[in-house]
């Protein structure tokens, strides 16, 4: 890896020599176990692990899961039925697999803000934040498929609403609908491919995944300071970081167990408290339910969706100069992934020279006011459209917009950011240093 | 950050407390079943009596579609003995296509076989309804009822059982009975229960709001078979993770005290 310097695997043994010769995996094993990495990595640093395990967790079950599932809208139903009674342990299978999503969508979260709060998408960093955008795109994708599959009411309903969205762009529309769905409305040849996608999307994930790990890996892990490790040399590159094993792996293994521990206790005594009651109902594509409502994690972003309405300037004027082609419809779709752009694009829309939050005093109150803006997104997606709903999701909505497009680049101008440490060595002695005794002990992690 | 993030829930909480939400559906109340919580167990006679209002009453019009005989049978359920549950199972027909050198016949049913489908083209299956219906909600959205109370098919089922007015109306062509628990309040189904309906062995309280209990706890394990074996794996994860998260955090502990210095400043960790 380049980057901090560091210790780098050497073959002692024969049999070591003649395989680092020939494919120096244990080299590039150990140097990605043993990267340097910041010490005063907070406890906001441990949900890269959860993730990593939460796609293992998911392609595992899944893939059991598949052995006993029928991808046809006659026997689907049934055979998720069939998981639930007859096949061994199948019940704990599906309610894994189903609240593991809800795990895997509360971390990714906590991530995504995390970077978003500790500047971790600012540069060197801006390709690990685009490629981390795509792993969460694929995941909602893959999140969504997946709830198709057990063919109940939501999922049916769900699949015509969302494939819908796609149907809403001008010209192309109603083609790229019918190719998505595989004919003219959600049926069989639409269960069939999403199952398929379903099985797929995960292993594209995985390679992101260690295209992810690759690029900040090379660039090094950002940490609560914003401040750079010393790469002036290795002596001074120690001062700054230790190794990741067994430091962080130990660090994060505890924070995964106890994050766990929350997750078994929903899996065995509340499983279906995240999920609709009605998609324990069969699919009826004659009966509409009374709410259609996506699983928590699309919440905030159907939000977004469904807060442009006709009777908004906004869409009035974006039809108006472009002669009716963007209508409301095809404008919530734009807002819809719009959102999610210009938090991918949040690299070059922040201008401030400061990484961290926490040396920026007018950022953190915004920033707040981001996350709470995310919660009242997500509460409101689930109401029906009518007032106040209507009139919250709007400003939720150009808060959102407004956060990333005006007040990111305005702050780095007219902010003055507070003195930051010189290095994370003086962080971290700040917090840790040793009360009595003296001199500064013991700071080689090397040994 | 995970300040703010607590903080943001905390406002999230107290945001819509001025805000105004119809309740979905009709009015439910809470039941206290015995195997609500996390350690909560079916009562087998209550479920052998369940059966027993299902067998005699429902099943009229109702099936259960995703239900084998041999389930009764089953450790975590009602548990009825074998010869029982081959005798219950006997009293249906099932058609076989094998039989008559594969023309297929009738014959009566095995405990392999699956309960039947509803008799009433109508009439929704029941194996599922105690989980593909919530008696609770909100309030406002936030799910706190749910997550306090549980989800409420069990309850639902009792309440629209018991939630009959007496009011009829006619509208085109279709009677509908007044129910003060069904979404819409009016409900094409006929009350059912009207107590005393069936006449339980050990001759236990066979009123109206009773037996609707059996038969709701009775709906609920037909959803959830499992459950009992699930909330056990639950328990046992759970006191696994503590036991190895206890471990791991000394072990965290122990690996960074060279790192962080001797003795650790008063101050933690911001």
């Amino acid at each position: 890896m380049a980057g901090i310097p560091h210790d780098h695997y050497e073959p002692t043994t024969g049999g070591e020599k003649w395989l680092h010769k020939r494919l120096p995996i244990v080299g590039l094993l150990y140097d990605t176990l043993m990267i340097p990495t910041p010490k005063n990595l907070n406890w906001m640093w441990i949900w890269g692990i959860v993730l990593t395990f939460c796609l293992v967790l998911q392609i595992v079950t899944g893939i059991v899961l598949v052995m006993h599932y029928t991808p046809d809208t006659s026997l689907a139903f049934a055979s998720v039925e069939h998981i639930m009674r007859n096949v061994n342990g199948g019940f704990m299978l599906r309610y894994m697999h189903t609240n593991g999503a809800s795990l895997f969508f509360v971390a990714v979260y906590l991530h995504i803000f995390r970077g978003l709060y500790y500047g971790s998408y600012k540069e060197p960093r801006e390709v690990t934040w685009i490629i981390g955008i795509l792993i969460y795109l694929l995941m909602m994708a893959t999140a969504f498929m997946g709830y198709v599959l057990p063919w109940g009411q939501m999922s049916f309903w769900g699949a015509t609403v969302i494939t819908g969205l796609f149907g809403a762009i001008p010209f192309v529309g109603e083609t790229l609908q019918t190719w998505l769905l595989g004919g003219p409305a959600v049926g069989n040849y639409t269960l069939t491919r999403f199952f398929s996608l379903h099985y797929l999307l995960p292993f594209v994930i995985a390679g992101l995944v260690i295209l992810h790990i690759w690029a900040f890996h090379t660039t090094g892990n950002n940490n609560p300071t914003g401040v750079e490790v010393r790469r002036t040399s290795k002596a001074d590159a120690q001062k700054d970081t230790v190794p990741f094993f067994p430091y962080f792996v130990m660090k994060d293994l505890f924070a995964l167990v106890v994050i766990l521990a929350v997750y078994f206790a929903i899996v065995g005594f509340m499983p279906n408290y995240l999920g609709h009651p009605d998609n324990y109902i069969p699919a009826n594509p004659l009966a509409t339910p009374a709410h259609i409502v996506p699983e928590w994690y699309f919440l905030p972003f159907y939000a977004i969706l469904r807060a442009f309405t006709a009777d908004v300037w906004v869409v009035q004027f974006a039809s108006f100069i472009t002669g009716g082609i963007i209508d409301a419809k095809f404008f919530g779709v734009l807002a819809m992934f719009g959102a999610i752009i210009v938090m991918a694009l949040a690299p070059w829309l922040d201008t401030s020279s400061v990484r961290s939050g926490r040396y920026r005093p007018m950022f953190k109150w915004w920033f707040a006011l981001l996350c709470v803006d995310f919660m009242v997104l997500m509460w409101v997606g689930a109401m029906p459209t009518t007032e106040p709903y209507a009139s919250i999701s709007l400003i939720a909505s150009a808060y959102w917009f407004g956060y990333f497009l005006v007040i990111l680049p305005l702050l780095g101008v007219i902010e003055k950011p507070l003195p930051r440490p010189a290095t994370i060595e003086d962080d971290f002695e700040e917090h840790y240093a040793p009360k009595t005794g003296g001199t500064k002990t013991l700071v080689n992690p090397a040994e | 950050m995970l300040k703010h993030l607590t903080l943001a829930a905390a406002f999230a909480l107290a945001l819509p407390s001025g805000a105004a939400l119809a309740a979905e559906g009709g009015h439910v109340d809470d039941v206290d079943f015995s195997f609500e919580g996390p350690f909560g167990t079916y009562d087998q006679q209550q479920l052998q009596r369940g059966l027993q209002v299902y067998t005699e009453i429902c099943s009229a019009c109702h099936g259960l579609q995703y239900l084998t005989y041999r389930d009764l049978a089953a450790p975590g359920g009602p548990e009825l003995p074998e010869d029982q549950v081959r005798a219950y199972a006997s009293q249906y027909e099932v058609f076989d296509p094998e039989l008559a050198d594969g023309e297929g016949d009738f014959r009566p049913a095995k405990e392999t076989d699956h309960f039947g489908k509803s008799g009433l083209a109508t009439a929704p299956d029941l194996t599922l309804m105690a989980k593909a219906r919530a008696g609770f909600h909100g309030p406002y959205g936030l799910g706190i009822n749910q997550f306090l109370k549980g989800m409420g098919g069990p309850e639902y089922i009792h309440a629209l059982l018991t939630g009959y007015t007496g009011e009829e109306k006619e509208q085109a062509g279709t009677l509908f009975y007044e129910n003060t628990a069904f979404p819409g309040g009016w409900i094409s189904m006929p009350p059912a229960l009207y107590g005393e309906d069936v006449t339980y062995v050990n001759g236990e309280d066979n009123s109206i709001d009773a037996q609707s209990k059996d038969v709701a706890a009775f709906l609920m394990w037909t959803a959830e078979p499992k459950l009992m074996a699930r909330k056990q794996a639950g328990f046992v994860g759970v006191l696994m993770l503590i036991l190895l998260g206890t471990l791991l955090y000394f072990t965290n502990k122990r690996i960074w005290l060279p790192i962080k210095g001797r003795v650790e400043a008063d101050t933690p960790a911001k």
